[in-house]
């Protein structure tokens, strides 16, 4: 079976927001478990070839989600993320950041707002990411750092992950 | 001062010029017409967005006119493509464990 899953990427430059929408085989419970639960977003969300790594995590309105992703080299960049709504399974929203080891916020960093929403879509679930920049400036500069820390994929590597989804069905 | 597209499309007043120049090239004097702010304004953010190298200047008889860079305005849907690879690539590892996390069970 091949995967055919709608993924929406929207920019809107005006006001420094992105809206990404995707959809993912699973019912709505698990897509929220994947997005909510530190030992499983340790295995999806830094992008290859990077790894994650939970430092701490406490997933309430008001707690945060201290993490690391880590290249090949070893190289930690830390984030931080501050949940300040959470709504089970609707939806919740964050404050995404750049930190140290220790947790600190780098204030020079750009920081985001994140709404992330799950709605059922047949035997699917939908989730859509809002994501706030206070400018496009900001948007920039958090592309380059991704791009300095390998956070590409070639067309390559994609190919290989459709093979190996496709020989697990 | 930085000086580059993302300088260049910060501020709303440049980035009505950019809609109005992308058409057609225009004198200073024919653009700052659609402006309310004063023809010293508009001059400046031409000044900017030319040091951006996001417009460029053409002397047709007596008259400048301004015209848009097109090439450069992709530069920006160059860095956005980036960052839709970074998600693809975040999304598929998302299909990943989905799919071992439902064969688990």
């Amino acid at each position: 079976m091949k995967p055919n899953l709608q993924f929406d990427f929207i920019v809107d430059k005006e006001n420094s927001q992105l809206t990404l929408r995707r959809e993912f085989l699973a019912n709505r419970p698990l897509v929220w478990d994947c997005y909510t639960k530190s030992e499983l977003l340790n295995q999806w969300f830094a992008p290859k070839p990077l790894n994650t790594k939970t430092k701490s995590m406490e997933f309430k309105e008001g707690g945060h989600w201290h993490y690391a992703m880590v290249d090949p080299n070893g190289t930690e960049y830390w984030g931080y993320t501050e949940y300040v709504t959470i709504k089970p399974i609707d939806f919740y929203t964050s404050l995404d950041t750049f930190s140290n080891e220790k947790g600190e916020i780098n204030m020079e960093l750009p920081r985001a707002k994140w709404k992330v929403s799950f709605a059922d879509h047949g035997e699917k679930t939908l989730v859509e990411l809002l994501v706030q920049y206070n400018s496009l400036n900001d948007l920039e500069a958090v592309i380059q750092m991704g791009m300095e820390q390998g956070m590409t994929m070639t067309l390559e590597n994609l190919d290989l992950l459709l093979v190996r989804l496709q020989q697990q069905q | 001062m930085r000086r580059d597209i993302f300088q260049a499309i910060a501020d709303p007043t440049r980035r009505a010029i950019i809609t109005l120049i992308a058409l057609q090239a225009m004198t200073p004097n024919a653009i700052a017409e659609h402006f309310d702010s004063t023809r010293q304004a508009v001059s400046k953010h031409l000044r900017i967005l030319t040091e951006c190298e996001l417009v460029q200047q053409e002397q047709k008889g007596r008259e400048i006119y301004y015209q848009l860079k097109i090439e450069k305005m992709k530069e920006i849907d160059k860095w956005l493509e980036q960052f839709r690879t970074i998600w693809e690539s975040r999304f598929n590892q998302l299909d990943n464990l989905i799919v071992s996390l439902k064969k688990k069970k």
